[in-house]
């Protein structure tokens, strides 16, 4: 068996590692992290398989451009957690005048 | 749920007809009904038999999702190894698919005049399939558009700026403005030689957009909007997207009706080759990256430029 075979199957163990732990993780920001891995090692991958134009792509749309909209929407919704006893209080009270003007 | 678990308290609770007939009151206020709902409603959620109730019918709905889950995940995969089996291996000659392939690695490059085979397939015999792809990111943009876009008037959006300004820290900044040039000279470069090496108008279109989308994150917003406002983004993808179709229904048109070709092939090899393969990179490039910055703006601050 050459080097480059047992590099390749090395990436392909990682890969199915990688997929399975992105299910596995519970926190959301680690699962966003090892999906960028994931996206990573594939592009590799395709590299290996003699189809660049698919590795530059899956580099610069898996790993890049979705990871940096996942992290957007867990920064907006980790924000969106963050409930102000205060804030609560403003939007039921928000909520009921708009109730009684209806 | 809440519905079922209403009625079933309904019928084995009497003595709280004075809150539970309370849509029945024409005099009551909306406000004094929704407040009486709620005092009810922790009422019932205080009652310990409520709660064993409601904890059975939780754990019921648990393990029935879950069940549910890995069944259809299970058969998921193996309808997936079932087709895998069916394929050919990878690298062997299979004589059902291989017609056309061979045809393309054959003729490709008399046919369509591009050095990279790839670029002839998707921009020449494939180009309806890149079209709708296109049309697919556009669409996105507008449904993200749609639904998060929240204004420049709104007071929250004033807010978010003033916290979110990332312009203020020094090392970000600079290394931002030095990075920028060099990933959009890269860029151009992957969408111009999209016909020779491999590349072309989405990946090429992606790192255009990932520049902009690092000189807004480290020198923040303010630089890109003088660049790309809400009207010139616009402007830009209807453009590129035009000139794909007209050129795409020229060239359909063309071969339907058995003409002559009139666009020049020009040499294999040379930068201005491939005939519409070139202008058709670019024109996908354009809106693969105005659509990535589009998505970051608007996922980032709700608006796109200053609108």
């Amino acid at each position: 068996m050459s080097i480059s075979e047992i590099f390749k199957i090395i990436l392909l163990i990682l890969l199915v590692v990688c997929a399975i732990a992105v299910n596995l993780t519970k926190r959301l920001l680690p699962a966003i992290i090892i999906f960028m891995a994931y996206s990573t090692i594939m592009a590799v991958v395709w590299a290996l398989m003699e189809s660049p134009d698919l590795a530059i792509t899956e580099a610069a749309v898996g790993a890049g451009i979705t990871s940096i909209l996942f992290f957007l929407t867990l920064r907006r919704l980790s924000r969106m957690e963050l409930t102000d006893p205060a804030d609560e209080e403003a939007v039921r009270q928000a909520d009921e005048v708009e109730e009684t003007d209806s | 749920m809440r519905e079922s678990v209403r009625s079933w308290f309904r019928e084995e609770l009497s003595g709280m007809e004075e809150f539970l007939d309370t849509e029945e009151k024409p005099d009551a206020s909306r406000v004094e009904r929704k407040s009486a709902v709620r005092r009810w409603e922790e009422q019932l959620l205080s009652n310990p038999q409520m709660q064993r109730e409601i904890q059975r019918r939780q754990q019921r709905y648990h393990t029935i999702y879950r069940l549910v889950a890995v069944l259809s995940c299970v058969l998921f995969g193996l309808v997936m190894l079932y087709m895998i089996a069916h394929m050919p291996h990878y690298g062997f000659a299979n004589p059902r698919a291989d017609e056309v392939a061979s045809r393309y690695l054959e003729e490709g490059l008399k046919e369509t005049g591009a050095v990279n085979i790839v670029a002839g397939m998707i921009l020449d015999y494939r180009a309806f399939d890149t079209l709708g792809e296109s049309f697919v990111l556009f669409t996105g943009l507008v449904c993200s558009l749609i639904l998060l876009r929240v204004g420049a008037r709104n007071p929250a959006t004033l807010k978010h700026d003033q916290y979110f300004d990332t312009s203020s820290d020094a090392i970000l900044h600079k290394i931002g403005v030095l990075v920028f040039p060099a990933i959009i000279v890269f860029g151009i470069y992957v969408i111009f030689n999209g016909h020779l090496s491999p590349g072309g108008g989405f990946s090429g279109g992606t790192i255009l957009g990932s520049a902009m989308i690092i000189l807004s994150a480290s020198a923040g917003f303010g630089t890109t909007d003088r660049i790309f406002t809400y009207k010139r983004l616009n402007l830009m993808t209807f453009a590129a997207l035009g000139f794909y179709s007209l050129a795409k229904g020229f060239v359909f048109f063309i071969g339907a009706n058995g003409m002559h070709n009139p666009i020049p092939k020009g040499v294999p090899g040379a930068l201005l080759s491939g005939g519409l393969i070139l202008p058709l990179n670019i024109a996908v490039g354009l809106v693969v990256a105005c659509t990535m910055y589009g998505f970051y703006s608007l996922f980032e601050r709700g608006r796109i430029g200053h609108a």
